[in-house]
């Protein structure tokens, strides 16, 4: 009954990828990518290893969404390197991403609602059995290993067969990781998975993010809230106008730093000084360019 | 910066299978009738045995075998396009030229064959050839130009409408093709494509088998393969598809193609049934197949329907198209029978899509 059993090879991914214990699964180097004459992104580098958490914040229209879509696959660089495992790649396609290892858990695109749990998670992987023209779908296989995939991560649900569109926003997002640590993703890309959830729930997914790195993958956290991002980064990455304009290991920076990249400091920092030359403005309270100690934009020195 | 780095999965207690395993506790079963009626392929074939038991009732000629062969006959010229028009329709498409789609065919099949006078069966594999083509045609407009397939299917079906009557009158001088009957390899392809056989003293044309046979793969394509699962998704969610690695582009061509497959088989049968083509037919048709897998219960958005519910939604047609006939009435009426089945199904579809996506 199961002569090609198809299942058997989702983790070879995982298997037959070189050891890379401390190892930078994929980089980016001085990447940037242009649409016609519009400059989205330009001279970011980046690095991911497994079991660390790479954070990656911007303001909305920062680049970030331009970024994962390079290395998800959705998009192609126009500048630049982007190296898996030390080799240039180019990815035309999400799959070639995916059989690479690298897996993007989108925002509001990771699941088809009408469908059921466990169809979803299956999804684009499905496991089969039989020969052509009788392979089938391994539904009972299938729906076994969900649920025990689910309940590993801490998600319990008693119908599988409801459609994900029933589940809460966290509950999706938390499935959506959970099906990329099964199909053995050395990297988790994360769009904003807390952006449109309560405080509760991001709590939840966040504690899904931690359980992912334990696990051994290398997570690109894309956010736009720093509190988020300090809970569970080692690496901070600040997007701004399509560059980076910061890039610090964890022991290099506070919360409080981090927050003030986030909210424009350098920025806030020139203002300031314009706005002391022109009355009636208060400018005290704003923060001096000195009080912004983390390594400014030390990119392309990186890259080199 | 106190942040606890390490968190441990919610659930200490061990997963387990099985009968006794743990529950969430928060969804109460519905009561089997509720989640058996929550189904538009049950409800569809609720409506299905009404409408039987109506005209059972209401036209005592329904009750005779012969009038049921009539009655299934009707439904599966129907029916067999209705399945793939319904797998596109799940798909997240539609196509309005599915209708003289079917005349384009057999046209290609009648005049390359006569005008040729080769043996039929060259003629049908021409007419494969310009249905398949047609269906990729519209398929690589909607995935490569992102348009609305409505648009796209309504050029060709005007395309294919203008084309069918022109090309036909400059080639035969007539709006009729030339009849084939006595040509080579006739009688072997009306055998394949429009045959009867009997069963208990009744003639059953050979197309209700294809019909059933049809919907029965088409249900366990949709259900039991990898494809299947393609066609929900790429309906459901084109992005999220794509974005699993689904193959978007070729899972929605291929299914344009199925119903340019769809359209060359009924073409066929037209042909070989009626040995000659009107040209100006099938105009409306695209309406009936739709309207069949609507009622069906599939998802004029994508995403959701089966294959055996435009089974039954066909059923439904050719019951009230011959049973309005058997009982006398005046046949003017079918179409407004059509509307009000459609929108009672169109109704329910919206209610259980929204039950199913209740938070």
């Amino acid at each position: 009954m199961t002569d090609t059993n198809e299942a058997g090879t989702h983790g070879a991914i995982l298997a037959d990828a070189p050891d890379s214990d401390d190892g930078v699964i994929v980089e980016l180097r001085n990447a940037g990518k242009s649409y016609g004459n519009i400059r989205a992104l330009h001279g970011v580098s980046l690095q991911v290893r497994p079991s660390q958490v790479t954070c990656v914040l911007g303001d909305n229209g920062a680049g970030k969404s331009t970024l994962i879509k390079i290395i998800s696959g959705l998009h192609q660089h126009t500048e630049g390197e982007f190296l898996v495992d030390g080799e240039p790649v180019r990815f035309s396609t999400p799959r070639e991403a995916l059989d690479k290892g690298i897996a993007t858990v989108y925002q509001d695109l990771a699941v088809v609602p009408l469908m059921p749990v466990w169809r979803n998670f299956f999804l684009g992987s499905e496991m089969t059995k039989g020969r052509w023209p009788v392979r089938r779908l391994d539904i009972e296989q299938m729906k076994k290993t969900a649920d025990e995939e689910l309940r590993n991560m801490g998600i319990v649900l008693d119908d599988l067969e409801q459609p994900i569109g029933t589940l809460s926003g966290g509950q999706r997002q938390c499935v959506a990781i959970a099906r990329a640590v099964y199909f053995g993703a050395r990297v988790l890309i994360l769009d904003e998975p807390t952006a449109a959830l309560g405080v509760k729930q991001s709590g939840v997914v966040l504690k899904y993010v931690a359980a992912a790195r334990d696990r051994g993958l290398g997570v690109i956290f894309i956010t736009h809230n720093p509190h988020h991002a300090y809970m569970v980064g080692d690496h901070f990455s600040v997007l701004r106008l399509g560059t980076m304009e910061l890039s610090a290991a964890r022991d290099q920076i506070t919360l409080e730093e981090l927050t003030n990249h986030m909210a424009g400091g350098a920025e806030l920092a020139a203002l300031k000084h314009e706005l002391s030359q022109v009355r009636g403005v208060d400018t005290e309270a704003l923060p001096e360019e000195g009080d912004l100690t983390a390594p400014v934009a030390t990119v392309k020195d990186d890259a080199s | 910066m106190g942040m606890t780095q390490h968190a441990e999965p919610a659930v200490t207690t061990p997963p387990a299978s099985g009968p006794g395993r743990v529950k969430d506790g928060r969804t109460a079963e519905r009561p089997l009738a509720l989640r058996l009626l929550a189904r538009p392929d049950v409800g569809v074939f609720l409506g299905a045995v009404a409408v039987w038991v109506f005209f059972l009732i209401a036209a005592p000629p329904v009750r005779e075998g012969s009038a049921m062969a009539t009655i299934l006959y009707q439904s599966s010229t129907i029916g067999i396009m209705a399945l793939p028009v319904a797998l596109l329709m799940i798909g997240g498409e539609f196509d309005l030229s599915s209708g003289v789609a079917v005349i384009t065919s057999a046209l290609t099949a009648s005049m390359t064959a006569f005008q040729l006078t080769m043996n039929v069966w060259v003629g049908v594999f021409a007419a494969l050839v310009v249905s398949l083509a047609v269906g990729f045609f519209n398929g690589w407009m909607v995935v490569k130009t992102g348009l609305p397939s409505f648009l796209v299917t309504l050029g060709t079906f005007l395309i294919l409408q203008g084309a069918n009557l022109a090309v036909t009158k400059l080639v035969t001088d007539n709006v009729a093709t030339d009849d084939i009957s006595d040509m080579d390899g006739f009688g072997q392809a009306k055998k394949v494509f429009g045959s009867s056989f009997e069963v208990g003293g009744v003639q059953l044309k050979i197309t209700i088998v294809y019909w059933l046979v049809f919907a029965a793969l088409a249900t366990w394509v949709l259900l039991r393969t990898k494809y299947g699962n393609w066609i929900f998704a790429v309906g459901g969610n084109k992005d999220s598809a794509r974005a699993v690695g689904v193959p978007v582009m070729f899972t929605k061509i291929s299914l344009f193609m199925l119903v340019g497959l769809g359209a060359w088989f009924v073409g066929m049968h037209n042909l070989f049934s009626f040995n000659t083509v009107q040209s100006g037919e099938g105009v409306g048709q695209e309406l009936i197949y739709i309207s069949a897998a609507v009622i069906g219960g599939c998802l004029l958005t994508g995403g959701a329907g089966s294959a055996i519910g435009p089974v039954f939604g066909a059923f439904m047609f050719g019951m009230v198209q011959q049973g309005i006939v058997f009982a006398n009435w005046n046949p003017d009426w079918f179409k407004a029978f059509l509307g009000v089945m459609l929108l009672g199904a169109v109704l329910i579809n919206l209610w259980v899509s929204r039950t199913a996506t209740r938070r």
